[in-house]
């Protein structure tokens, strides 16, 4: 909503500036986005008269005029167009400035002197939207009883602001000029003048011109008419077009703007219908036929449903109410009496059939949210008025009035006690009740509280706490002390697993990952490019009805293909070498009208870490993988947990993944991207994947444990090289040389696999260091041997192994 | 012999002053002190000396022989550290040289902002609440006080599953799950930070972004305690001389409700390009819980009073850091995230 200052100065004194009243209101809560100071910059244009035209006798695009200014006639040589004799045009003399810092000054154009320049509109500051079509891309052509010699500024109004307000959506009483001037003077504390409307009748009774049946009353709970006779269709005063121009919207015809001018005022909206062309002159109010159909003004053909509400004549629709009228009965340069329509209809009513035509109006807008039921008389009212003044119009005696069903009016107590409760103030009875006369909400002060009577254009208020509100910003929220709660105390803690989190995220930034965040949705291509088959689980998705894109149509079931979007995208920006996690949820669709939720921890990682002038690169591969996750799995108290070299989804290289086990239990995956689904998300390197249910493993989390005494006896360390077949997982090897530990194996490390020239094909060696220690005694060189024999004689048993 | 002894006295001082090594040093040692020195020798001479000669001589030949150890003892302590010197000389390394890779990897910076969070929360009593990202209609608008047809719905274009299931457009839901969960008992004290969804995606929107709600249902709560709050939390966050401007808004589940901005910590509230030149710097909404929300959920407003707070993380962060394009925030580019 954009409003001009100088129309509000018609209501209220206001005698603070443009800036400093938008500032009050927006700590008010009726905010203003932005201040717009028109003609800035602009000094010394004037209206003159184009008294002659002719060509340029060295240019063909030009033309030199004589311009009367006043007090003097100067030539001026311009490329415009649209400039004729005897027009009335805004001229920039010599000595003008414009805005931008322009300063005019004597030209010389083809040989020719030019002794200032004519403006077009955009010149001015104005928007060309809102001027006549004749004056768009030209010179702006005035009104032609432009008084000649005067100042354009103050012709044009060009010494006004506009403000231009952000309503939020309880506040749409204020899409009404005289409602945001009742809100300045409660916050100036000043008196608001309406306008006071008087008007003569003719003899003629309305009812013996027009006819109103509303037939579905549900939908349309009062219908006033009027109608006005013989009006002279004219273009408006210059302070009607430049009030409606502020709030955006172009001057066409007295009787058009008449409309639109009282809407803005009032918050009203108006329709007129060409009364000659309403068949019967009748007005019927009625739900669509389903199928139904009309012509709208957009010359469009619109065919409706039941839910559509229609205003139609004698025999036809003739306006879709309060969103368009129809294009038979629209007011034109033929038209002389007219039938005024101000009606209330239903929010939910126009805001459905809006949203279904997909037109959105200024009237709809007000429609939509509901307006005063009690103002429909008074804006037709002030409608007649000022086609009686500025159209030469007949008024015919009386108005129609159709009413139904009308609230009654809402009276609320407001308690002394509850306002300072919930604002934390200390506003006496009659300080409170200050600001409701401030308001000029009719009241009844008691002793400790107030029966407040709300006027109806107040929709948004309609209990207490609404009038606590209105307390609290016209108090100024500035007002309110600053305290902090003082209720029992509350111990601040994170649950177990927002712990878990914290320390699972800890291990995983220690170990050089860094975290991303992609999107919950992605595309359902994605799971093809992912190689999963048809009948993956993974593809039952949850599918978004309203999508910005296919690429982001269904909520994701896994965080694989987000992860190598971003391992993609990084490798397309030459950053090849990665280790990314993410912490995030997958939905899965279930028997319940909300879908499972679990959240995921995933990784993905490539290439190398930084390789430094002392050091190695690190390699970013499998086992690095793997052992961050050993790492994330110790730190959390985890022990039963496995690999299992088993079936994998599509994705994964089937020789270098496995699937992760707790106990009996899958919790996700690790692995190697297969080399098809690298090539396809164009990464240079192979890559590394994982993903985990992060809810399994936190439950199996075990976060208590303890210490272990520090050994007082001295260890004793031995190696051992085995020559073990290349089928038997190391793991096997690890695990029974654990099992003949005999209580005195206190550590197995595994420090070498070798595979090469002094191995036997089809062998491998595995080199361990073994850690013996007792807790009792220092144990003796036959003891030691006797374990590690023992170790040796099941390992060669079990799989045929050799020391070497 | 005590001729002699002065004699020894002398040169002993003389070759010991020139000795360059530890090994020459040794052989000096043996030359005098050893069983066959010249010391040494001298003493065993001290036999065919009279009685009252032999404490003279064995006094002088003593003390000659203190002497040379303590001589002895100093060129061994010089030499040592002299070696040790050189040696330390020789093993100089260039300090300039870069220090070890220590590879520590990142957290997103929206992770650490709602960490801040949370941790100024944590501190104030708050406990942390977390909620589907997929919503009934119910929990995401009705129970707050947004029916079915209420414009405010437009002020949120939402992604739908179904007529009654959609992308939570705001952590709000979470709020009406615990008040629900927890009633009638009170105080409550939550935050709950997460993703929600919206249907926008342009320079300054992004279809999935972050909140941080805060709801605190008590007895006696009121908009000051709120205001309070909301200070202590923009101090911490943002400094300790931040000031803080509430103005009336409206949300349909608080009344009255608030935008709150605080002072700009780029130009100290003096207006600069950050602020657009107005000192302030939009970055919550909040207010006291809407009565028919607090009804909903079964609490009753004659007994209680909430205020509830919520905040864009993606907005935080990025005045913070001084980011000035959001979608830097999801390309997930290693040199941006290298960063934090």
């Amino acid at each position: 909503m954009k409003v001009s200052y100088k129309w509000l100065k018609q209501y209220v004194d206001i005698d603070i500036s443009p800036k400093e009243l938008a500032d009050k209101l927006t700590m008010a809560g009726i905010a203003v986005e932005h201040v717009e100071y028109l003609g800035q910059g602009i000094k010394g244009v004037v209206v003159g008269e184009v008294l002659e035209v002719k060509p340029h006798p060295q240019a063909d695009k030009l033309v030199v005029c004589q311009v009367d200014l006043g007090r003097e006639t100067v030539q001026i040589v311009t490329g415009a167009e649209n400039v004729k004799a005897k027009h009335r045009i805004p001229v920039a003399p010599v000595g003008a400035e414009l805005p931008g810092g322009m300063k005019l000054r004597k030209a010389r154009l083809r040989g020719l002197d030019s002794f200032g320049m004519m403006c077009s509109a955009e010149e001015l500051g104005i928007d060309e939207a809102l001027v006549d079509p004749e004056s768009r891309n030209g010179i702006l052509i005035l009104d032609p009883d432009s008084p000649i010699g005067e100042d354009i500024k103050s012709l044009l109004n060009l010494d006004d602001a506009i403000l231009e307000f952000e309503l939020t959506p309880n506040r749409s009483d204020c899409l009404s000029v005289i409602n945001i001037a009742r809100e300045i003077g409660a916050i100036l504390k000043k008196p608001v003048k309406l306008p006071e409307i008087v008007f003569q009748e003719t003899d003629e009774p309305v009812e013996n011109l027009a006819f109103v049946e509303v037939w579905d009353q549900d939908l349309c709970n009062r219908y006033v008419a009027r109608v006005v006779k013989n009006v002279k269709l004219k273009p408006s005063p210059q302070w009607m077009q430049h009030y409606l121009r502020s709030a955006g919207i172009r001057p066409i015809n007295n009787v058009v703007d008449i409309s639109n001018f009282v809407m803005l005022e009032m918050g009203q909206p108006l329709h007129t219908f060409d009364y000659d062309t309403l068949a019967e002159h009748k007005i019927i109010v009625r739900r669509a036929a389903e199928g139904e159909k009309m012509f709208t003004l957009d010359g469009q053909e619109r065919t409706f449903s039941r839910d559509v509400l229609l205003i139609c004549d004698g025999e036809k629709p003739v306006a879709v109410a309060g969103v368009m009228g129809g294009l038979d009965t629209e007011v034109t340069d033929k038209t002389c009496n007219i039938l005024i329509e101000s009606a209330r209809f239903h929010p939910v009513s126009v805001r459905r059939t809006s949203k279904l035509l997909g037109l959105r109006s200024e009237s709809s807008l007000r429609f939509e949210k509901g307006i005063d039921v009690f103002n429909t008389l008074e804006a037709v009212h002030r409608a007649a008025q000022l086609m009686a003044d500025l159209a030469e119009g007949e008024i015919a005696r009386g108005v129609i009035d159709v009413v139904g069903a009308v609230p009654e009016p809402t009276v609320i107590t407001l308690r002394e006690k509850k306002v300072n409760e919930i604002l934390g103030t200390s506003l006496t009875i009659s300080q409170i009740n200050g600001i409701m006369e401030d308001l000029r909400f009719p009241t009844e002060i008691g002793r400790d509280e107030i029966k407040v009577t709300v006027p109806t254009y107040r929709q948004d208020i309609s209990r207490e706490i609404d009038l606590i509100e209105e307390v609290a910003r016209l108090n100024g929220y500035d007002q309110i002390p600053v305290t902090l709660p003082h209720g029992v105390t509350t111990e601040g803690k994170r649950t177990r697993y927002q712990k878990l989190e914290d320390l699972i995220k800890k291990c995983l930034v220690g170990a050089g990952f860094m975290e991303v965040i992609n999107y919950s949705f992605i595309s359902p291509k994605d799971f093809d490019k992912i190689n999963l088959p048809e009948d993956s689980a993974l593809r039952n998705v949850i599918a978004i009805k309203n999508p910005l894109s296919d690429e982001q149509s269904v909520m994701r079931t896994t965080l694989v293909p987000g992860l190598l979007e971003t391992a993609s995208r990084n490798t397309n920006r030459r950053n090849p070498n990665f280790a990314f996690f993410e912490w995030g949820k997958i939905f899965l669709p279930r028997e319940d009208k909300l879908p499972q939720e679990p959240m995921m921890l995933g990784g993905v990682i490539s290439g190398k870490m930084e390789r430094g002038w002392n050091q190695e690169a690190q390699v970013l591969d499998f086992f690095y993988l793997k052992g961050v996750l050993e790492v994330i799995f110790h730190r959390l108290g985890i022990k039963n947990w496995s690999l299992k070299a088993e079936s994998f989804p599509g994705f994964l290289h089937p020789g270098r993944a496995g699937n992760i086990f707790l106990g009996d239990i899958y919790v996700g995956f690790i692995g190697e991207i297969h080399p098809s689904v690298q090539e396809k998300y164009h990464l240079e390197n192979r890559t590394y994947i994982f993903q985990v249910y992060l809810h399994q493993i936190m439950e199996a989390a075990e976060e208590v444990f303890k210490y272990q005494p520090i050994p007082k006896y001295p260890a004793v360390e031995r190696d051992m090289a085995l020559l073990v077949k290349e089928s038997i997982p190391a793991e096997n090897i690890t695990q029974t040389i654990w099992e003949n530990g005999e209580n005195i194996l206190t550590g197995v490390t595994l420090f070498d696999v070798y595979k090469g020239t002094q191995i036997p094909e089809g062998y491998k060696s595995l080199a361990y260091a073994l850690t013996f220690q007792s807790k009792e005694k220092t144990l003796t060189d036959d003891e030691v041997t006797a374990v590690f024999q023992k170790i040796n004689e099941s390992l060669s048993e079990k799989f045929g192994v050799e020391l070497r | 012999m005590l001729e002699k002894l002065n004699e020894i006295k002398l040169k002993a001082q003389e070759e010991l002053k020139n000795v360059k090594t530890v090994n020459d040093l040794v052989s000096l040692r043996v030359k005098y002190l050893g069983k066959k020195g010249e010391l040494t020798s001298v003493l065993r001479g001290m036999g065919k000396l009279s009685p009252e000669e032999r404490p003279r001589v064995g006094q002088a030949a003593n003390e000659v022989r203190e002497l040379i150890e303590s001589i002895l003892e100093e060129r061994n302590n010089q030499l040592k550290e002299e070696a040790l010197h050189q040696s330390l000389k020789k093993e100089t390394i260039d300090i300039t040289l870069p220090g070890q890779n220590i590879l520590l990897g990142h957290k997103h910076p929206i992770t650490t902002v709602i960490d801040q969070i949370k941790e100024i929360f944590l501190g104030m009593g708050y406990t942390i609440a977390e909620g589907p990202e997929i919503e009934l209609d119910y929990y995401n608008f009705e129970a707050l006080n947004l029916p079915p047809d209420h414009p405010a719905r437009d002020m949120q274009d939402s992604f739908y599953i179904s007529d009654e299931v959609l992308l939570r457009t705001h952590t709000s839901p979470v709020q009406v799950r615990v008040m629900e969960k927890t009633v009638p008992h009170y105080p409550v004290k939550i935050i709950c930070p997460g993703k929600v969804y919206r249907r926008d995606d342009d320079a300054t929107h992004s279809p999935m972004f972050h909140q941080v709600e805060g709801l605190v249902i008590d007895k006696n709560l009121s908009m000051s305690d709120l205001k309070g709050t909301l200070r202590t939390f923009a101090r911490q966050m943002f400094g300790e001389d931040r000031q803080i401007r509430l103005r009336p808004s409206y949300f349909p589940f608080t009344e009255p409700s608030a935008e709150v901005d605080i002072s700009c910590m780029m130009c100290g509230g003096e207006g600069c390009r950050v602020c657009s030149h107005t000192g302030w710097l939009e970055i919550l909404g909040a207010g006291m819980v809407h009565p028919r929300v607090l009804e909903m959920s079964g609490y009753n407003p004659e007994e209680v009073n909430g205020f509830a707070f919520g905040m864009g993380v993606e907005r935080i962060t990025m005045l913070k850091y001084g980011i000035d394009d959001l979608r830097l925030l999801f390309e997930n580019d290693l040199r941006f995230l290298a960063q934090f």
